[in-house]
């Protein structure tokens, strides 16, 4: 089992979700989050005087799933999320050990 | 003839003077409400808020009787009637103007009060003790606003030599604009010092609220329901609009593009320099004084702000000062008896000599407004300390001085 943590743009969440869905992918966590990346933020005009906004909000997904589907998650993600512009995000994978649903008590892929 | 109260006088200045309360809760506390960090939103809202109150308070206790009552030697009013004792059952009629009732210019002159108040607190923000403020307001309002309103409006020895500021560009915003900038020096800067609001819809809200109200703050200065008030609220809208224009010019010649908290700055630029002006010039000069304002601020706050290095936090000397010594100035140059036949005029019409009164009047009452509150403000200091701890300045003042907070969505 893996968990692809990706962080994207938020007007974006709604084409990605939707995407999810419909390869069959229901279960995600979805959080506000702030950040940046190599190009450091933004810069914004107050009265004539110029700032850095170096932490931009970002939307962040959390899904968990099985190793077979990892591929096609990622595919649809890049394939919405994707603007071709700096700021588009990242997605990072990394395993889990275990899955446990709380309602049923079952454990593992099943519990996915 | 016995003056005789006008029905038409009155309601016009009960509507205005409701109107110059709507500028101060909310109009300044949501346009600077939404300038400033969310942590501390409610704070922001409060110093206006309490401002008024306070102002309230002591303006019918003493404060009406020290700035309008008869002169003493130019100085300061005779408190004749304290608690403003007998005044409202006596049904008297103003001697400042005579078609409506005494108390009903007194609570219009109140709100005048209330908002220079309010105005400095821009200038404090996110970083100074709530217990300070409430020890600054009445404090300042007696030692300096009281005197300055006499000074100029009160009969006082400014009025006598004939300076003139119709509905208080020097006794409000260059008051407020000096002593920000005093209280700015003494506070230091935030720690954080960025001007990123964190809610530009109650900031145009606020501008909104402002706007409107100032058609009671400088048409309401004409003191009935005259051509004067229809006369002053029009170049009032025209200053207004030309600030806003060129302060959007600016931004696109400067950075490229246009802002709209620049669009709102460059409007009050331009109501606050028309305000001394309002009842005594054309609408040429109204133009000019809107379009010189909003230049002159915008280069005030972005240039020699950063330039002097001082943090004040929403600008109100950058635009209240700035904009009110231009303003004052401007009555010197563009003041008419065609639109006032009270007044004998300004440079172009032939009274060169008004330019120099003006330079006075913003020369004297600027600096003792900058003297006085860094006096008041360095004994506050001393005693109940002006700055509130740096932790509770990173965290915000809203949980740490009021116990409660501006956003719970969730």
């Amino acid at each position: 089992m893996k968990k692809i943590l990706a962080i994207i743009r938020p007007d974006k969440l709604e084409e990605v979700k939707e995407a999810l869905e419909g390869i069959g992918c229901h279960g995600l966590t979805v959080k506000e989050v702030r950040g940046r990346g190599r190009q450091l933020g933004i810069t914004e005009s107050y009265r004539g005087h110029d700032y850095k906004v170096d932490l931009l909000p970002k939307t962040e997904i959390e899904i968990v799933t099985k190793e077979d589907d990892i591929e096609n998650i990622i595919q649809t993600i890049i394939t919405k999320a994707q603007t071709g512009d700096i700021g588009d995000g990242k997605i990072f994978i990394s395993s889990v050990e275990e899955v446990i649903r709380i309602r049923t008590g079952e454990r593992g892929e099943k519990a996915v | 003839m016995d003056p005789f109260l006008n029905s038409g006088d009155t309601a016009w200045m009960l509507i205005s003077t409701a109107l110059v309360i709507l500028m101060t809760i909310p109009g300044v506390a949501l346009f600077y409400g939404g300038l400033i960090r969310r942590e501390n939103v409610l704070n922001t809202i409060f110093l206006s808020f309490i401002s008024f109150a306070i102002v309230s308070i002591i303006w019918f206790v003493y404060g009406y009787d020290l700035a309008f009552g008869a002169d003493i030697w130019g100085f300061i009013g005779t408190l004749a009637n304290p608690l403003f004792g007998g005044v409202i059952e006596s049904n008297s009629l103003s001697t400042y103007a005579p078609t409506i009732p005494t108390g009903l210019y007194a609570v219009f002159q109140m709100t005048f009060a209330a908002i220079t108040v309010a105005l400095i607190s821009g200038a404090v923000v996110e970083r100074m003790k709530f217990s300070a403020w409430l020890a600054f307001i009445p404090v300042w309002i007696t030692l300096v606003y009281i005197p300055v309103s006499h000074w100029m409006w009160g009969g006082g020895w400014l009025a006598q030599m004939g300076a003139l500021d119709f509905a208080g560009g020097t006794v409000v915003h260059v008051n407020c604009g000096m002593a920000a900038l005093a209280l700015v020096l003494l506070l230091g800067a935030r720690k954080n010092s960025q001007l990123l609001p964190h809610h530009l819809g109650y900031s145009i809200i606020g501008t909104g609220l402002l706007w409107f109200g100032w058609f009671g703050f400088n048409a309401g200065s004409a003191l009935g329901a005259t051509n004067l008030a229809v006369s002053a609220m029009i170049v009032t809208n025209m200053s207004a609009a030309v600030g806003m224009i060129t302060w959007i010019l600016m931004d696109k010649l400067e950075t490229g593009k246009p802002t709209l908290l620049g669009a709102l700055s460059g409007a009050i630029a331009g109501l606050a320099a028309i305000t001394p002006a309002a009842g005594y010039v054309n609408i040429t000069a109204a133009i000019i004084i809107g379009f010189i304002a909003s230049i002159c601020a915008y280069y005030a706050v972005s240039h020699l702000k950063p330039r002097l290095g001082y943090d004040d936090s929403l600008d109100v000397f950058g635009i209240h000062g700035v904009c009110g010594i231009v303003g004052t100035l401007a009555v010197g140059i563009f003041a008419t008896p065609l639109i006032n036949s009270a007044i004998k005029g300004g440079l172009i019409a032939g009274n060169p000599g008004q330019i120099g009164i003006q330079l006075l009047a913003v020369l004297v009452i600027g600096v003792y407004a900058f003297v006085m509150t860094l006096i008041i403000g360095k004994i506050i200091d001393m005693t109940i300390g002006l700055r509130v701890e740096t932790k509770d300045e990173v965290q915000g003042l809203d949980i740490n001085l009021h116990e409660e907070s501006g956003y719970r969505l969730s």
